[in-house]
């Protein structure tokens, strides 16, 4: 496998300006002969259908939902960073760029990143200019709060709805193109194959969720925008349709997969209640600029929260990392609340969890001034757990949250399969092995509102335009592999529903390849693994036809692809002898702390389909670093 | 806990108006249901057993399951998003009902929604809708720096109260009209306290109370019964800002004969 990153030459601010350069234009008139098939509607979806529909080229995309406004990014909380620097207080997209690839624990490509920080400004102009209402001072300009992992203030927000509002406006800008006719949507139908024509994406296969029908779309380039694979896990902050499928497809038809082993664990979820719990929510981030977080000092310690007072309180995070606090970054505020709890000082009946009190900032601040912050967190949090946060501290846990990894893309987000394009949390660029809070969804709009439309174009020019009229018999021959794939799902007739190989993966990712991660444990976890996959195809029971809807054979093929995906995932934590950002693994600590093997791992691991149980292979691309100068990630 | 419930079951999609005979109420007994278990986490665990049993899972949307997506929408006995206010179905928990309980699942039922199998209903009429011009014409890359637009604190925050809306349509299950008004009123409204929102404020109003109309939603007789059970509680306000908008547009509308005939030349 070829991995030519296309970094452009010449100092790193004045890269991306030389990339549109001497990408080849397509000329205006020639762009609607060409079709774009975009896979995915939320963030990176939206935005890059939007904007090629725009520019002129005919686009059509698709979404499992039943509308593409229901895209999983939705769901974002918290906020999105840009380095307007509008606080006056130091910010610059240096030190976003900077903040970033610190953040990420040094494994993410320097390019990509300053490009990054560069356009996080264009999407703050861009959203608003579509109306999306961010919060705002008295006097009318953009309010911030902070993030962790950063110093300054420059999360925008609005209320604790940001990707929702943020969704909404690129829905609403599809949405224009698509009363236009230049976009043609195709909700509840999900991608389940990539067909591509001499080495490159001419197409897709789907199946259409209500009638069954498997169909092949056809066009000149094929974008995935499809999301992360948090829900390998089962339990996770995702929604419930997230899924690898599109992806994990993708990679089998040629497409590298980069650092699958790099999970973001957040810190702050409610904690599990029970058996019968099906996803687990979130408590954003930006809940820790007013939020502490402690244990009591005591181990086994029985008194209600409010009864302890203060010198017997651990603030593990303020007394372990003075400079950041509360706002320490992700990954390190979720293995302090590990350690805190593996010594016993956990909380709740299961003992897997931490306060986040806000007893302090309400009594500095007032009620009302956190009720207009976080309100529907609130509201949320009481809704779930029963209790109100306003009188009693928020009990929390670290969750699967989002994941690094993802499709490998070159600097123009080309996959290793010429013409297929990834954007958005579905590929692995950004943010190393750990990634700051609202950097997602910034990702997610840069690549889709501001990289993509350019790069996809520079692709285009050298290809003759087809609009979507090719004759191939390689479409009929991956039609029928999908057909023969959910006929065989149907036709096993087992005795356990897809759920319970679900939630059996789920136990085994997380207690071996989750929080911690040891040789002997990902070892075991691949034997479980193959072993659970067996069993799956022996016994699976779903019920009803192909030709109606059926959410069962929805999941069981999303399902077969995590049982696939899960191994590979293990595999490259295996491989990975040193730990970084995310990735712990128990053999390279210093003072419990990730410790990083440089020398031997600076690199991004990028896994290769090798055939049906065939070891995958494993190739590298070297990762350089001249601007900001390798060191050990410190937030004391 | 236990619960006895009465379930929509239908399982091909409605052609007819006349939903009644597309399906029936199917009543299934469920024990060792806990408290803390979700509104669709019971569902789940129905559904778990029905597939060993060999009988078919009941269909519902869902995605999210925290109520933002606005994918989920149940009529739990006789109120869509059951008797919580201020709550989606996925964020009801079975806490909120007595053991014992017998509870009544159905579709939410609307002209312009029709039912596509169990509680599954097609909302794609809100998308249409959106289509026609709930949104501000600017393409990608053209927008100045956004400090520019100054945005005073209560209408960034009126525009928000309408913009929260989750297009989950229990406004117009709830409404004895099957009215759109609140869905709609709150695009119109979340534009309206914009200042980005002005040069396009004619258009839109025409455009989406003509869209409306097109697919089929009814009028609204001040039921207020969509504000009732708005997931997100979007008060009726949005439905009087749209009327007055759409007076407006009406009256500011240009003549026929202005509109130039006979090509560009
Ligand atoms: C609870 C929560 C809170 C978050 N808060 C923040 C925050 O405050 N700030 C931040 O920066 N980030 C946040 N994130 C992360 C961020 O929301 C996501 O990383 C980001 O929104 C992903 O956007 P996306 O466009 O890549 O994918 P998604 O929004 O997940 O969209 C995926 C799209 O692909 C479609 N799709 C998937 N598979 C298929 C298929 N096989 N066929 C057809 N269609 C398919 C789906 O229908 C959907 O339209 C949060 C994440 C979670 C879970
Ligand atoms: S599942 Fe998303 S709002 Fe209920």
């Amino acid at each position: 496998m070829k991995l030519d990153a296309r970094i452009p030459d010449g100092p790193i601010e004045g890269k991306w300006e030389k990339r549109r350069f001497d990408l080849k234009l397509v000329n205006p008139a020639n762009k609607r002969k060409y079709k774009v098939l975009v896979v995915g509607s939320g963030l990176a979806g939206a935005s890059a259908a939007a904007s090629m529909a725009e520019l002129g080229y005919q686009v059509e995309c698709f979404c499992f939902q039943d509308s593409p406004r229901r895209a999983h990014s939705i769901a974002a909380q918290g906020g999105i960073n840009a380095a307007k620097n509008y606080r006056n207080d130091g910010d610059s997209v240096w030190r976003l760029f900077y903040d970033t690839v610190k953040g990420g624990d040094f494994r993410a490509r320097e390019a990509n990143v300053y490009r990054l920080a560069q356009l996080s400004v264009n999407i703050i102009d861009q959203a608003v200019a579509q109306g999306v209402p961010f919060a705002r001072e008295y006097s009318g300009l953009l309010d911030n709060r902070s993030f962790g992992g950063a110093q300054v203030s420059r999360t925008f927000y609005a209320r604790g709805q940001t990707g929702q509002q943020l969704l909404l406006g690129a829905y609403s800008a599809l949405s224009r193109q698509i009363g236009l006719g230049t976009v043609k949507m195709f909700p509840r139908t999900e991608m389940l194959d990539v067909v591509v024509i001499d080495g490159h994406a001419k197409g897709i296969v789907v199946r259409d969720l209500l009638t069954g029908e498997i169909r092949t779309h056809k066009g000149d380039a094929v974008v995935l925008a499809t999301g992360g694979y948090g829900n390998v896990f089962y339990l996770s902050t995702n929604a419930k349709g997230c899924n690898v499928t599109a992806t994990w497809r993708a990679y089998k038809r040629g497409a590298g997969f980069a650092n699958p082993c790099y999970t973001q664990i957040h810190p702050t979820c409610i904690p599990v209640s029970g058996d019968h719990q099906s996803k687990l929510t979130l408590m954003s981030e930006s809940l820790r600029n007013d939020g502490r977080v402690w244990v009591p000092l005591k181990k086994g310690e029985k008194r209600k929260p409010i009864d302890i007072p203060d010198s017997e309180r651990d603030y593990y995070l303020e007394r372990k990392y003075p400079s950041f606090g509360n706002l320490a970054p992700r990954d390190i505020a979720s293995r302090a609340a590990m350690q805190v709890c593996d010594e016993g000082r956990g909380i709740g009946d299961t003992g897997l969890g931490v306060y986040l009190d806000f007893r302090d900032s309400i009594a500095r601040l007032g009620k009302d001034a956190i009720a207009a912050r976080y309100g529907n967190l609130f509201h949320m949090y009481a809704r779930i757990t029963a209790e109100d946060p306003y009188s009693q501290p928020m009990r929390i846990f670290p969750a699967v949250h989002y994941t690094m990894g993802g499709l490998w893309v070159d600097y123009d987000l080309q996959s290793t399969i010429p013409g297929l394009f990834v954007c958005g949390e579905a590929n692995f660029s950004d943010h190393g092995s750990n990634r700051l809070g609202a950097s997602a969804l910034m990702q997610g709009l840069a690549d889709g509102y501001f990289v993509l439309p350019y790069t996809i174009g520079g692709y285009l020019a050298g290809q003759k335009a087809t609009a979507g009229i090719i004759e191939h018999p390689e479409f009929a021959r991956v039609a029928a592999e999908v057909t023969a794939m959910t006929k065989k799902l149907l036709d096993i007739k087992g005795t356990r529903p897809v759920d319970d190989f679900h939630k059996a993966l789920g136990k085994i990712m997380w207690s071996k390849c989750g929080m911690a991660r040891t040789e002997a444990g990902l070892k075991d976890a691949i034997q479980q693994i193959t072993k659970l996959r067996a069993e799956f195809w022996r016994d699976v029971k779903v019920l009803g036809s192909e030709s109606t809807l059926n959410q069962s054979l929805e999941k069981a093929g999303r399902v077969a692809d995590f049982l696939e995906f899960g191994e590979l995932m293990c595999r490259d934590a295996l491989e990975r002898r040193e730990s970084c950002g995310g990735h712990f693994r128990e053999e390279w600590q210093e003072l419990g702390e990730a410790k990083r093997d440089d020398e031997n791992f600076r690199h991004s691991a990028v896994w290769e389909y090798a055939g049906p149980d065939k070891t995958p292979i494993r190739n590298t691309e070297q990762l350089e670093f001249e601007n900001v100068h390798l060191a050990v990630r410190s937030y004391k | 806990m236990k619960v006895k419930l009465h379930i929509w079951r239908q399982s091909k999609a409605s052609t007819a108006q006349n939903f009644a005979q597309d399906g029936k109420m199917v009543v299934y007994e469920l024990d060792n249901v806990s408290k803390d278990m979700s509104f669709l986490e019971m569902l789940d665990f129905l559904n778990d057993k029905l597939t060993r049993e060999g009988e078919l899972p009941v269909a519902f949307d869902h995605d999210c399951r925290e109520g933002v997506c606005g994918s989920c929408g149940i009529v739990i006995d006789g109120i869509p998003h059951g008797p919580q206010r201020g709550t989606t179905t996925c964020q009801l928990h079975m806490r909120s009902f007595k053991d014992g309980a017998e509870i009544y699942l159905e579709p939410m039922r609307a002209k312009a929604f029709p039912v596509l199998k169990d509680l599954v209903v097609n909302r794609s009429a809100f998308d249409r809708v959106v289509q026609a011009g709930a949104f501000i014409s600017v393409s990608t890359g053209a927008p100045k720096d956004a400090n520019a637009i100054l945005v005073a604190k209560d209408a960034a925050e009126k525009a928000f109260d309408a913009a929260t809306c989750i297009g989950c349509g229990a406004c117009v299950a709830a409404c004895k009209n099957a009215s759109a008004m609140l869905f709609v009123g709150a695009k119109v409204s979340h534009f309206l306290h914009l200042p980005q929102g002005q040069p396009e404020r004619d258009r839109r109003a025409r455009n989406l109370v003509t869209a409306m109309d097109k697919e089929g939603f009814g009028n609204c007789t001040n039921q207020n019964e969509c504000e009732a059970v708005c997931p997100k509680e979007i008060s009726v306000r949005v439905i009087a800002e749209m009327n007055r908008e759409f007076v407006r547009a009406k009256l500011r509308e240009e003549p026929p004969s202005h509109k130039r005939v006979g090509g560009d030349g």
